[in-house]
């Protein structure tokens, strides 16, 4: 016995230096990875406003886009475009998202409700850029021609599965009793869902919502052939519509300067209105927001 | 459903809930039942006919060459109307298994540090700009790869690399900055956001104990990560790493915009390229033959399917280590 | 007094802004059983969490004073904890085998971080610690299994046994019986007061027949505040603090 104590004392002090170093050595590492995660955030971000900002004015923010050669011109088309389309989307994918959430938190138990869950999650890996194919089958073809609907269509496509996951989450943290309360009081269920369920988490919804809206408004590949782009200010939803992430591809992969400074003039834009979505809504509905995020 | 979902619906409510419940209540709560009920059907709906869809579109190319011969032939060359994807396979999953060689072990590294390392308000601090860097769109991650990484990459590391490793086929020149390398790169990033915050839930369903016992037996703090915290969670880690590959596979615009598109098989990882879903965001709105939209369509069934599985996969996989920590805690 | 091999003086532990312990002193005799009992949240759990430096692993929490091991202060700038855990075992509340190690794998967990690898040494020593923790009969033939396949009370001795493998001279028992049936706590006791004969242990219960039952000395907690402390048998027939009277004929707690 003494003999063994004697032993791990012996490789203890041999190798405790070694483990020490060891394990400072990986806390090094792991800080190293996380260094470079957030120094790769901030060059991305660095370099947006670096090359974005200075081509940022009115002109820009206000014309429509001139031809090749021409300077000046902006992307007051790809603007309105963005909103219009990311509008249409969440006028469907909104209300389709939280009452598949109210769904699955509401009445969600047996196989039924796990296949929808599972199928939203699916729907939410789907890659975008077959979302662009469904849809340019599902309305392009069968409209003969591009349009902002079907950009719309895809967008709201999107965001139903991310909006129907963040409802339900957030529905059953509603602790039961109050359920209880309202419906021993004499109230109907759907009131109850509406009046007290869904009420009490509406910050949390409305941060979902928000998050989905910042998603798709950045969205290029599912728009590419369904509202394809447009060099023109379009507010007719039936035909094709410029956006701003399709306008920023368009720009980035041209070669020409003048087209190459709008792309990250477009993208400081762009990023701004991502960040500020995601931003705003952390600090406008901090309490049930960050209560589930962690 | 077994539990009825409307309780106030069965036989023996008192007559207190009787006078309460008159019919059209208990018709309005079950109308209600029924429309969400009907609209979370046509959530599935949307996903299956999305799968329909896609395989109806793709027949033609189907029928005139068959899946097998499809993505076997190595040629994809439009004028002539050969339709290979062999090529674009070939990208996508030397691409997207580059950047998971990078993004996982930096993810792993990240969660660890947030979770079990950083003092709290670091590691808030690392978590959130992680978080933002999930916010990006993809179009931004293009831009940048396209004007600050794929220069970079071009002028010093490649011909860095080549010069070192040059011997290497994997290595070989020349530098063309765009290519398979430049889009795994920019893979990584994309995928790093998924990656850590899947671990980070993993990790944090491990009981507090746990660690305890490794600290309480003189464990290092990575001893103690190491043995309460990977080894318990290498299914929690695959199913992270899993999700990661299934966005890696199907991002876009970023790999499209760095990648060279090239639809070519070159040993190569700095030689210009061609992914499915970059072919499909190049070609599409501009293909006029039939056969032409029809093989994009495969492309594009093709990668639904294999994302399809990677995903399922990996979040029953989740699903299932994260519910059986609970349990233990 | 010289056989004293912990010494505990003005040991202060905060959680935060909340103050967890208040100025304790304490003495624990070698090769003795010593219980700290009080009602929940008292501050006894945080007390032996202070004494192998793992309270401090809690965010935010902290302490301050004197905790003397051997005559040495643990809390000295220049200690380090992982070598002060060594020495100090603990076994906690609810058993926490590492759910990916075999039964084996769990009990030498500790020797292999020390660095002993050879497999006769660290056969011999799983061995001789399943069979201090009087689990030997129950899992020899079961050793490559998963330590979290055993029950909860073998698991517990299992935990016992991997705390015991490195021979530490002191054993920290946080409430071990606590999540057991009466069976598996008996068999605890029993084992407890076996070991006695090998090393120190102090342990945690809000069991007061249990503290009555195996400890020399016992340590009354209240409020973070150490009431009282004296032999086990007098503490509870003849005791000197009003407190103390009223908590063990449960007027309170």
């Amino acid at each position: 016995m003494s003999s063994l104590r004697g032993q791990i004392r012996d490789f203890t002090h041999l190798r405790y230096k070694r483990r020490k170093l060891l394990s400072l050595f990986i806390s090094f590492l792991l800080s190293l990875s996380a260094l470079a995660a957030a120094s790769c955030l901030i060059s991305v971000f660095g370099y947006v406003i670096w090359k974005g900002l200075p081509h940022v004015n009115l002109d820009f923010l206000l014309s429509l886009p001139k031809p090749v050669g021409e300077t000046g011109g902006g992307m007051f088309n790809a603007f309105l475009g963005t909103l219009l389309m990311v509008f249409l989307g969440s006028v469907v994918g909104i209300p389709w998202g939280i009452l598949t959430g109210v769904y699955l938190s509401e009445y969600g138990r047996g196989k039924f409700a796990f296949l929808v869950r599972f199928s939203a999650d699916m729907l939410a890996s789907v890659p975008s850029i077959v979302v662009g194919l469904f849809i340019y089958v599902l309305i392009v073809k069968p409209m003969r021609g591009f349009s902002a609907l079907a950009g719309a269509a895809s967008l709201a496509l999107i965001m139903i599965p991310i909006i129907a996951r963040n409802t339900e989450e957030l529905l059953k943290l509603v602790p039961n009793h109050l359920r209880e309360a309202g419906l021993a009081l004499g109230i109907p269920r759907w009131k109850v869902i509406l009046r007290i369920v869904l009420r009490g988490s509406l910050g949390g919804i409305t941060t979902g919502v928000m998050l989905a809206i910042a998603r798709v408004a950045g969205e290029t590949a599912p728009l590419l052939f369904t509202a394809l782009n447009n060099r023109f200010l379009n507010l007719n939803p039936t035909q094709p519509m410029a956006s701003l992430p399709v306008q920023i591809y368009t720009y980035a992969i041209a070669p020409f300067d003048e087209w190459n400074q709008q792309a990250w003039a477009g993208a400081f834009v762009l990023v701004i209105f991502v960040f500020v979505l995601n931003l705003g809504t952390r600090w406008l509905v901090k309490p049930t927001a960050l209560g589930t995020r962690d | 459903m077994k539990s009825s979902p409307l309780p106030m619906n069965n036989q023996n409510t008192s007559v207190f809930e009787k006078i309460i419940l008159r019919k059209d209540v208990r018709f309005a709560d079950r109308v209600f039942f029924w429309i969400t009920r009907l609209i979370a059907l046509l959530l599935v709906g949307l996903l299956v006919s999305m799968g329909l869809f896609l395989l109806n579109a793709s027949s033609l190319a189907i029928r005139s060459s068959g899946i097998v011969s499809f993505v076997s032939t190595s040629v994809w060359d439009p004028v002539k109307e050969v339709y290979g994807a062999l090529p674009v396979v070939y990208g996508t999953l030397v691409s997207s298994v580059l950047s998971l060689i990078i993004a996982f072990p930096l993810s792993i590294g990240i969660a660890l540090f947030v979770n079990e390392l950083a003092p709290a308000a670091i590691g808030r601090i690392v978590g959130f700009l992680v978080e933002m860097l999930a916010a990006i769109p993809s179009v931004i991650y293009g831009l940048w790869g396209v004007f600050v990484l794929v220069p970079f990459l071009r002028e010093y590391l490649q011909p860095w690399l080549i010069s070192k490793l040059g011997f290497f086929p994997l290595f070989e020149g020349p530098a063309y900055g765009v290519g398979l390398f430049s889009a795994g790169l920019i893979l990584s990033l994309m995928i790093i956001p998924t990656i850590s915050s899947i671990s980070r839930e993993v990790f944090a369903a491990i009981p507090r104990g746990q660690r305890e016992a490794a600290l309480a037996l003189g464990a290092t703090r990575w001893e103690m990560m190491k043995l309460s915290v990977l080894e318990s969670s290498k299914a929690g880690m695959f199913g992270a790493m899993m999700l990661g590959l299934g966005r890696a596979l199907g991002e876009t615009m970023a790999v499209t915009m760095v990648i060279g598109n090239r639809a070519q098989i070159v040993a190569s990882l700095f030689a210009p390229a061609q992914t499915m879903s970059s072919v499909i965001a190049n070609e599409y709105a501009e293909a006029t033959s039939d056969l032409h939209l029809s093989s994009l369509a495969l492309v594009g069934l093709i990668l639904f399917v294999v994302t399809f599985v990677t995903s399922s996969l990996a979040r029953l996989l989740v699903w299932r280590v994260t519910r059986s920590q609970r349990k233990l805690k | 007094m010289p056989d004293d091999i912990l010494s505990v003086e003005g040991l202060c532990a905060w959680f935060g802004e909340h103050q967890a312990l208040k100025s304790i002193d304490l003495n624990v005799a070698s090769h003795s059983v010593t219980a700290l009992i009080g009602p929940s949240g008292c501050g006894k759990s945080t007390f032996v969490r202070c004494l192998n430096r793992l309270h401090e692993e809690v965010p935010g929490a902290s302490a301050s004073g004197k905790v003397l091991l051997q005559g040495k202060n643990i809390y000295d700038a220049n200690v380090d904890p992982v070598l002060i855990r060594r020495k100090v075992g603990m076994v906690f509340q609810k058993p926490n085998p590492f759910p990916a190690l075999s039964v084996f794998d769990n009990v030498v967990a500790g020797l292999k971080l020390a660095g002993i690898r050879r497999k006769s040494v660290l056969k011999e020593v799983a061995e001789k610690s399943l069979r201090q923790a009087a689990l030997w009969e129950e899992v020899k033939d079961k050793l490559d299994k998963a330590g979290t396949s055993l029950s909860g009370g073998q698991q517990q001795r299992l935990c016992i046994a991997r705390a015991l493998a490195v021979e530490p001279p002191i054993l920290l028992m946080d409430e071990p019986t606590s999540a057991l049936d009466p069976i598996s706590t008996a068999k605890i006791e029993e084992l407890v007061v076996q070991l006695k004969k090998d090393i120190t242990i102090i342990m945690v219960t809000h069991n007061m027949q249990q503290a009555a039952r195996i400890s020399d000395r016992t340590a009354f907690f209240l409020l973070g505040e150490l009431i009282e402390f004296g032999d086990t048998s007098s503490l509870f027939t003849v005791p000197k603090e009003k407190k103390t009277e009223q908590y063990i004929t449960g007027k309170f707690g």
